[in-house]
């Protein structure tokens, strides 16, 4: 077991590699550098020049690659050209902000996906559970951005329960209750909008896992010996087919870093995904090459997550 | 053939996801021959933020251009990204697939370490960035960057698929009868797996109108003079368009929300009919 996690962790290093490889050259390859938007007419040539040098914009790209690995160990990424402030300052800010709503989502994720998919499975081809069907359906086509948008569109414009943007109220004094309050009242229809989406697979596990529970051994024994109905599905089926959706939070960190661009940017969430674009806009590399590393780094973690409790809850499908 | 069609007559679901889909793909390319792109996006100011009247059956946006010939054109201009995306996925996927499956070897080792490196990285974020290092951007690189990140799903299924296939006993006898390798894959073995290959691409195929409208949505996707559904969606990042000029943005959201919806029934409604185990009839 640790054999593998272990193995499993050393070959995320050249994974890692690769893609800070990848990501530097991309990010240097972006059209313009930071100074390039800083420039008007009354700005000195020579000053630009200066600062290029300063900043070691001139050095070969492999010296550079190297500086920039050598920080980053240290878990420096640099400053950011557009907020002056270091880029981790910058994105642990961020970073806390998208962990509270990746949060609030998995918990509103698993309060939705595990009733239903536990409920169609116990009464499988009923009204209920082709409903279920349907909606686990719809949530898998459905693309994030619309939905996001027509979420947004009723529930923000229309019937404006909820804010249309921000991830606080400014009035708020911060640290007082109603500061977080108004922080929760704020993440709720983008989590919501974005627990819709990502029900399915846990949900079709669910439903299939019990259904084939039915037809077990020790199903049937219990049945047999006299447990209600009920109690077999809360007790037995239920608690057997539990520890494997938690082998979901893998994926659901994964995905959730995925759709966390769109929901945040519709939603106008500070997190991370929305400092993404807008660095890619203001072509601030330093912020960019640390989310996408970040990003990278999370979303192995997550897989490796996934196996680690997949090997543990179930031995068959133990890593190799 | 048969198997699928009753597959669409036992679900009644399908069958209209079937006929929506039919009817708005070529509604859309037939429609979008009585559309002037030219005409549609002259600008008219006096008829800015036009509500939806006979003359603009769906409005007109800030420059008063008429937002249902736009529809029309945009999701055109969509549907073919998406179709051409999944041509070049598809054929590259089912290419390296089918090699990997059929030699084995070492050719499947790189490819699958390729392929794991793939599936491990934050393509969108890396799409994105790709896209703004491109000097010359026209709407075919955009299609070769989303390709470059959409075989791997169909080359992993393949793979699979034709791994199992190759150790079949007629590709064995085949193989000692002297069949050149490549007849036995194209002729022998892709046949046998090419149902699922149609309901791969068909789910593609709505997965790709995803993504490209959603990265046009983005700002990283169709420049705005180039009508497509993610443009159209994205005046929508207009709070003002958003709550009042809905008729800009939300026709656009539904239509990709329609189309994606009859794309993966039909789709789910094959898979079914390809899968003996699944099937309603």
């Amino acid at each position: 077991m640790w054999k593998t996690v272990v193995r499993r962790f050393l070959i995320m290093i050249p994974q890692l590699f690769v893609l800070s490889l990848l990501i530097f050259i991309m990010a240097k390859n972006m059209p313009g550098d930071p100074f390039t938007g800083k420039i008007t007419p009354e700005t000195d040539p020579a000053r630009i020049e200066e600062l290029r040098e300063i900043n070691g914009l001139n050095d070969p790209w492999y010296q550079q690659y190297a500086r920039w690995m050598g920080n980053a160990f240290k878990g420096e990424f640099g400053n950011s050209y557009t907020y002056k402030v270091k880029v981790s300052t910058l994105i642990g800010e961020r970073a806390m902000n998208t962990f509270w709503l990746s949060l609030l989502t998995a918990i509103m994720l698993y309060a939705i996906a595990v009733p239903l998919g536990v409920l169609a499975g116990r009464f499988q081809n009923s009204l209920f559970d082709r409903g279920v069907v349907l909606y686990s359906f719809i949530s898998f086509a459905i693309p994030t951005f619309v939905l996001a948008l027509i979420m947004l569109y009723f529930f923000g414009y229309k019937l404006q329960w909820f804010p249309a943007g921000g991830s606080v109220d400014v009035r708020e004094a911060p640290g007082t209750l109603g500061f977080y309050m108004s922080k929760v009242y704020h993440m709720i229809l983008p989590a919501f909008t974005q627990a819709v989406l990502g029900t399915v697979g846990i949900i079709q596990y669910l439903r299939t896992e019990v259904v084939d529970a039915k037809s077990m051994d020790y199903v049937r024994t219990a049945r047999a010996k006299g447990v209600p109905a009920r109690k077999v599905y809360s007790r037995h089926i239920f608690r057997n087919s539990l520890l494997p959706v938690a082998a979901f939070i893998g994926f659901t960190i994964t995905g959730l870093l995925g759709g966390s661009i769109f929901i945040e940017t519709i939603f106008a969430y500070p997190g991370m995904g929305q400092l993404f674009i807008s660095s890619i806009s203001s072509r601030d590399y330093s912020v960019i090459t640390a989310l996408v590393m970040l990003y990278g780094f999370l979303a192995l973690l997550g897989s490796l997550l996934s196996d680690i409790i997949m090997s543990i809850v179930d031995p068959r499908i133990r890593i190799e | 053939m048969q198997v699928v069609w009753r597959e669409f007559i036992k679900d009644r679901i399908a069958m209209i996801s079937l006929v929506i889909m039919i009817v708005t793909i070529s509604g859309v390319f037939i429609a979008s021959l009585f559309f002037d792109p030219a005409e549609v996006m002259k600008i008219s100011l006096r008829g800015k933020y036009a509500p939806p009247s006979a003359e603009h059956w769906l409005g007109a946006d800030v420059g008063g251009s008429d937002i249902f010939g736009q529809l029309i054109i945009g999701a055109k201009n969509s549907l073919l990204i998406a179709i051409a995306i999944t041509l070049i996925t598809g054929t590259a996927g089912i290419f390296i697939g089918l090699a990997c499956g059929y030699f084995g070897g070492w050719i499947d080792n790189m490819f699958m370490r390729i392929i794991d490196f793939f599936i491990t990285l934050p393509s969108l974020m890396i799409i994105i960035v790709f896209i703004t290092i491109v000097p010359k951007y026209t709407v075919l690189t955009f299609i070769l960057i989303i390709s470059l990140f959409g075989w791997t799903s169909i080359a992993r299924l393949v793979r699979s698929k034709s791994l199992s296939e190759s150790r079949r006993d007629y590709v064995n006898a085949s193989k000692t009868l002297g069949t050149n390798d490549f007849v036995i894959i194209f002729k022998e073995v892709m046949p046998n797996i090419s149902s699922i290959l149609i309901v791969e691409a068909t789910l593609n195929f709505a997965g790709n109108i995803g993504i490209e409208t959603g990265l046009t949505y983005l700002g990283f996707g169709l420049p705005p003079s180039t009508p497509s559904l993610g443009t159209l969606v994205a005046y929508a990042n207009n709070p003002l368009v958003m709550s009042t000029y809905w008729w800009v943005w939300l026709p656009a959201a539904l239509f990709i929300l329609i189309l994606m919806l009859s794309i993966n029934y039909v789709g789910q409604a094959l898979r079914r009919a390809a899968d003996a185990k699944q099937r309603l009839g």
